[in-house]
């Protein structure tokens, strides 16, 4: 077997023109690790600014700005692509059985326009300042806002270019580069995941650069269709703006649940419970997910109808998460449980997520919704689902596939006590925030009136513990990378083909084709792979 | 800390949906988290006996089953019952106190049926039915009274409805929850809930050049209407409606649009067709209404349309003077 995919060639050109996923994978996993703690740096900010009323350390114009910045780095350059472009990159070929993506050359362009946005919209914020809210909400930003909007929106509207890139990428790539055998039903779990994001990458994310575009077109040269001084209306864009955005959503969790699938079944050594189940509530997420976006507008002005019917659609879509959810355990019961720090993200994700949907059905319920939304509790409620969720599961991913990336093992106390310090502080954070929000405290300000100083004091306790639980990870990778244990080909005595090649791969993945013969998660097979009997338990039926 | 106050019927209803909805998620939390933990205590590597895979797998269709129906049936039930609160508000009373409010950076404008002006402070009566007009001179903001479970955005260039009848009197705050730049966080105002001896004693007391509908009345004469519009009382003669069609009677009445549907002119109606004249199909006026955007404020389209009201006499009488 040739060399890893990491030494073969080790010039800057070569990784700077590389077509190799994997390769490209880690362009983007330094990216948006940087992004991530420009984000988390916005939020910190945040926290100590709310410790006092009347704010500490920053100006409400400063403020404002911050938590702009916080938001647009953290949806569009961190959650949106986090697990898509880093692990997805790195796995759908690997998992397919495949050499490459479809499109290599296309994977490598959607890095490129990633940082070239990356450098936009940072360009916007630091040079001027936004404070819009990630939102843009007009007339706002199309005409009342002193803030770089325009850098800042092109850049968001370049981003789309490389997400769309990676969604076709994903299609094809699952359609066409499937290894002999490997049917529909035998895909691991993460790559329906993967699809039905991709899926939505490609058909939300065209409204969203429309939108944007038509923004600039009524900033720069005063073409009415959003501002009511010029005939437009203002409700328009944010039909517009969440037909992308509620999508979105789905973007930044399915790929989550994709990675939670894969270890909760590795760590309990079991098929996932109702395969077809969780295959299809992800399809049936991502297309619900498109007809649920009126639900961020009960208060905003749209008709009762409207109104109505988008909030029944919001109940049906949190059936598919449940499902999930209920399946999970369900592959629990009966395993062979590890607590591995993978294990622990994935039990996590579970509780989180879970605390994250529930808190949804509050805001699904329309006159609650009337009371809750644009106070804390939507504060508290998203980021269960985005950090509590998908970033639980992004670094439960990164232990996971750790030694097939690096070649090396991460040190597993570390981990464990990273993964507990995370849930801890992520609570103490944000469960504060949904009485907060209960009381009447509304988001985005920079001031608020001293009754709700006490709960806003716990919560920036929290989120002091959550930064430093979120750099322990980067310290002990990083030294993993130089000290940590060789890695065998699997370590976690898991199923998929990822497993089955080097680690870390070589350049061109497989030395042969690798043929699949039984369904995803078999792990009879995979005993008698190994040339053991298996010891006691009966083989997959 | 003290706990948000109930300041209205409907806020103890939401406080009740809320309970309802906290029960049922602690239920499943209670089920989530204990089953993992009882699955992590009874099923760690190195403790189980064989796994009856073949079992799990026949029985997985009946547990899919379950659960679904089971989810779908608990969201239905929320469904409605959330949905058949949040309908009421869509429904304000007909004798109803109408108070104007207009949101800009960063204040909140109140005025009065009886011409009486606040900034950043809001007076209603205990027990009666209170309908606020909102809308806004700049961006969109919100109005947001916690202790009555209620808010609602506030747009540029037209009327929305929000309406309440608070039943405990005090001091509440209000927000605005709509971010609107630079000042949004100090765009914060006090609810004060008076009973109805002494909020009829603070109207009298609270300095006003006239009732809104009197102003309005000026304005209408001033800004031109009068020229067009009959209003029974000055020129054109009351049955003239060959230029635009009379005021008499308006307020209240269905009127069909262009695109077909017929719709009750209400006080939002009347505000948004002096901006956007609408096209009245079938009728042939003389004279094109121009838009009043630009020309008239806020302020002035709130008299205006307190004036109109007192065009239907059919009407319960304009309230609150």
């Amino acid at each position: 077997m040739s060399e890893s995919y990491l030494w073969q060639d080790g010039t800057l050109r070569s990784w700077l023109l590389t077509r190799d996923h994997k390769r490209i994978a880690l362009l983007y996993l330094g990216s948006i690790t940087a992004f991530f703690a420009l984000g988390g740096v916005g939020a910190a900010l945040i926290r100590l600014q709310l410790l006092e009323p009347t704010g500490t350390i920053l100006s409400d114009a400063t403020y404002n700005r911050m938590f702009t910045m916080h938001g647009v780095v953290m949806v569009w350059l961190f959650l949106v692509p986090s697990i898509p472009v880093t692990l997805g990159n790195f796995l759908v070929p690997l998992m397919l059985g495949a050499r490459d993506l479809a499109f290599p050359r296309l994977n490598l362009l959607s890095w490129y326009l990633f940082v070239a946005s990356g450098l936009l919209v940072l360009y916007g914020l630091f040079r001027g300042g936004l404070e819009t809210g990630w939102t843009f909400y007009t007339p706002l930003s199309s005409d009342y806002s002193e803030g770089r909007v325009l850098p800042v929106v092109l850049g968001i509207f370049l981003n789309g270019f490389s997400s769309i890139a990676t969604g076709v990428n994903f299609i094809v790539s699952i359609h066409q580069l499937r290894a002999p055998g490997m049917t529909w039903y035998r895909l691991p779990l993460m790559l329906w995941a993967l699809y039905a994001t991709s899926v939505i990458f490609v058909l939300a994310t065209p409204v969203l650069g429309i939108t944007l575009l038509l923004l600039a077109f009524e900033r720069l040269f005063r073409v009415g269709v959003f501002d009511p001084t010029l005939g437009g209306d203002p409700l328009l864009f944010q039909q517009m703006f969440w037909f992308y955005s509620h999508p979105a959503v789905y973007i930044m969790i399915l790929p989550g649940m994709g990675v939670v699938s894969e270890i909760v079944s590795t760590f309990c050594r079991k098929p996932v419970f109702g395969y077809r189940f969780v295959a299809w509530s992800s399809v049936s997420i991502a297309a619900i997910g498109f007809i649920v976006w009126g639900h961020h507008m009960f208060v905003a002005g749209e008709s009762l109808y409207s109104a109505i019917v988008f909030s029944m659609f919001s109940f049906f879509v949190s059936v598919p998460s449940a499902i999930k959810v209920f399946n999970w355990l369900g592959t629990m019961h009966g395993g062979s449980i590890r607590l591995d720090a993978p294990m622990l993200y994935a039990m996590g994700f579970i509780g989180l997520f879970t605390v994250g949907g529930l808190t949804g059905l509050f805001l699904a319920s329309l006159a609650a919704d009337v009371h809750l939304t644009q106070t804390y509790f939507v504060v508290a409620h998203f980021h269960y689902i985005m950090v509590g969720g998908m970033v639980s599961a992004y670094f439960g991913g990164l232990h996971y596939w750790w030694p097939k990336i690096t070649g090396r093992m991460y040190p597993e106390i570390w981990g464990r006590l990273a993964a507990a310090l995370i849930f801890f502080g992520f609570n103490l954070t944000f469960f504060p925030q949904f009485i907060l929000g209960f009381e009447g405290m509304p988001r985005r300000y920079a001031t608020y009136p001293a009754q709700f100083q006490i709960l806003n004091v716990l919560s920036s306790a929290g989120a002091g513990i959550l930064a430093v639980a979120y750099v322990m990870p980067l310290v002990y990778f990083g030294w993993s990378l130089f000290r940590g244990a060789r890695a065998p080909d699997n370590p976690w005595g898991a199923t998929g083909l990822e497993w089955r090649t080097a680690s870390p791969p070589p350049t061109e993945n497989f030395a042969e084709t690798p043929v699949v013969t039984t369904d995803a998660y078999d792990y009879g097979d995979l005993d008698a792979r190994a040339g053991r009997a298996d010891a006691g338990g009966p083989h997959h039926v | 800390m003290t706990w948000l106050p109930e300041a209205s019927a409907h806020a103890m209803r939401i406080d009740i949906l809320l309970a309802g909805l906290v029960i049922i998620s602690l239920a499943v939390l209670g089920l989530v988290f204990g089953l993992m933990v009882l699955n992590v205590l009874r099923f760690r590597a190195g403790r189980t006996t064989a796994i009856a895979r073949a079992i799990a797998e026949h029985k997985s269709w009946w547990f899919e089953i379950a659960w679904t129906s089971a989810t779908l049936v608990i969201f239905f039930g929320l469904f409605l019952w959330a949905t058949q609160l949040y309908v009421v508000g869509f429904r304000p009373p007909a004798d109803a106190i109408q108070i104007y409010v207009t949101g800009k950076q960063w204040m909140w404008k109140i005025q009065y049926p009886g011409g009486q002006r606040e900034i950043n402070a809001l007076h209603v009566p205990a027990g009666r039915p209170v309908q606020l007009l909102l809308t806004s001179e700049d961006v969109i903001h919100d109005f947001s009274i916690p202790a009555l479970r209620i808010k609602h955005d506030v747009l540029p260039g037209r009327y929305q409805s929000l309406w309440f009848t608070a039943t405990r009197t005090g001091s509440f705050r209000l927000y605005c929850t709509q971010f609107c730049g630079l000042g949004h966080s100090r765009m914060t105002a006090t609810l004060t809930v008076m009973n109805a001896t002494d909020y009829a004693g603070w109207l009298n007391s609270a300095p006003a050049s006239g009732s809104l509908a009197t102003v309005g009345e000026a304005l209408f004469i001033r800004s031109g209407c009068s020229g067009c519009h009959a209003s029974s009382r000055y020129a054109p003669d009351a049955g003239d409606t060959s230029r635009a069609p009379s005021m008499v009677g308006l307020y209240g009445s269905r009127v069909a649009l262009a695109d077909g549907r017929a719709i009750v002119a209400d006080a939002a109606f009347l505000h948004d067709s002096i901006l956007d004249p609408p096209h009245r199909p079938g009728a042939s006026f003389a004279t094109e209404m121009p838009s009043f955007r630009g020309v008239l404020a806020e302020d002035d389209l709130a008299a205006l349309v307190a004036y109109l009201q007192t065009l239907s006499p059919a009407l319960p009488p304009e309230a609150g003077n």
